[in-house]
């Protein structure tokens, strides 16, 4: 039980702290159709992160709801992978970390359809229509962007060289993971085919080994998960039980 | 305290009065939106389902659905949310995709990717449209432009 509920707090996590970083461009789009897109998704994202609260704070029983869950614990306990906590940057960086996402996202949710726990897979089933759209969305950014002019393409080789050290954690499984029954290992393939077809066309270069940072699964974060946690926490803790 | 005597089939046509907060035109009923009520006991069930995971406007529509219910006399309301089978713009009825267009809303395609031209346009109806955005103005929408008669349009996305 344990693991199942480690496992659903982990995904919802990645959902949330993906959709908080989003978030942060509110207002700050370079262009207003992109500013609603990356909202839109941000939303999509809280939606996904809400469900599976909902479902841990169920599995929990201790009177745990999506609400103290998201807005009461601190880094060391929050599974979000280290890819998800990484700053906004330009938005070369946030469409690369988008599609970084998504793919492994898009590959995630399928696999999870046949999960044993139906409620993981009923939320799967649902994400994963929207994470289809932030899916095609992302790859046409890296390509217009790769594929672009030279600022373009040197701000996307800067992007790559700053996120790709954490590509590798998404299929080094955690103990939870492994006894729920994703076996995120198994999609590296698939999301290094995906990633290659759209670097191509994008003409970007797949780095060479690169030592890969992990960690965030088990709570070990970086220093950016705290400043993240601060803003997104800060008004629960300080006026506890607020409601809008 | 006796129940009302409405039965099941009138209580849909009174939840046609809730209408989409963000499309107004569209009532909860057209999108599909309620998928079962039942009694149980004297205990009203009404099962609702989410369009996005993240659709802001649930929680005003399920209050909207609890004031109706006590505002016709019942006591004991239960608002179930399910997320399986996943909702789809399937589940909306032709008369929501009549209204839909009548609002100025291109309703959604049954090709199921998001056509870069071809959408035709509510308010001029023709297809030499063209793709500005995925994102509009909700989740559940895209932004499309008119080449013939310039007019900006959403388009429910297929979902």
């Amino acid at each position: 039980m344990n693991n199942l509920i480690d496992y659903t707090l982990h995904l919802a996590d990645n959902a949330l702290i993906l959709g908080q970083r989003n978030a942060e461009w509110c207002g700050h789009g370079p262009i207003l159709e992109q500013d609603i897109a990356i909202t839109n998704i941000s939303l999509d994202l809280i939606g996904q992160a809400r469900s599976f609260y909902q479902y841990a704070a169920t599995l929990k029983a201790d009177g745990s709801t999506e609400d103290s869950l998201a807005y009461l614990r601190t880094e060391r306990e929050y599974k979000n992978c280290l890819l998800a906590e990484q700053p906004n940057g330009d938005w070369a960086q946030t469409i690369l970390r988008q599609f970084f996402i998504s793919n492994y996202q898009h590959l995630l949710y399928q696999h999870l359809l046949d999960n044993s726990d139906k409620t993981i897979a009923a939320i799967a089933e649902k994400s994963l229509k929207e994470v289809s759209y932030h899916l095609r969305w992302s790859s046409e950014w890296v390509i217009r962007l790769g594929d672009g002019t030279e600022e373009s393409h040197s701000r996307m080789l800067t992007a790559i060289e700053e996120l790709w050290r954490y590509t590798g954690e998404l299929f080094e499984p955690a103990l939870y993971e492994k006894e729920s029954g994703a076996d995120v290992s198994s999609l590296k393939h698939s999301w290094m085919e995906k990633t290659k077809t759209v670097f191509e066309e994008a003409t970007l270069p797949i780095p060479e080994q690169v030592f890969m940072q992990t960690g965030g699964k088990t709570g070990t974060h970086t220093e950016h998960l705290g400043y993240i946690l601060t803003e997104l926490q800060y008004l629960q803790r300080a006026y506890p039980g607020a409601e809008w | 305290m006796a129940l009302p005597t409405i039965d099941i089939k009138t209580l849909y046509t009174y939840l046609e009065e809730i209408k989409d907060p963000e499309v107004p035109v569209l009532s909860i009923i057209d999108l599909g939106i309620v998928r079962d009520i039942q009694l149980q006991d004297d205990e009203l069930q009404v099962t609702i389902t989410s369009t996005y995971t993240g659709c802001p406007a649930m929680d005003m529509i399920a209050t909207a659905i609890r004031v109706e219910l006590t505002n016709l006399g019942f006591k004991k309301i239960k608002i179930l949310r399910s997320i399986s089978p996943a909702w789809t713009t399937e589940w909306m009825s032709e008369e929501g995709k009549r209204k839909l267009k009548a609002y100025g809303i291109a309703a959604p395609d049954k090709r199921f990717t998001i056509p870069a031209d071809g959408v035709e346009c509510p308010l001029c109806n023709s297809t030499n449209t063209r793709l500005v955005s995925e994102f509009g103005s909700t989740a559940c929408k895209a932004l499309y432009q008119c080449n013939d008669c310039k007019e900006p349009f959403d388009y429910f996305k297929c979902h």
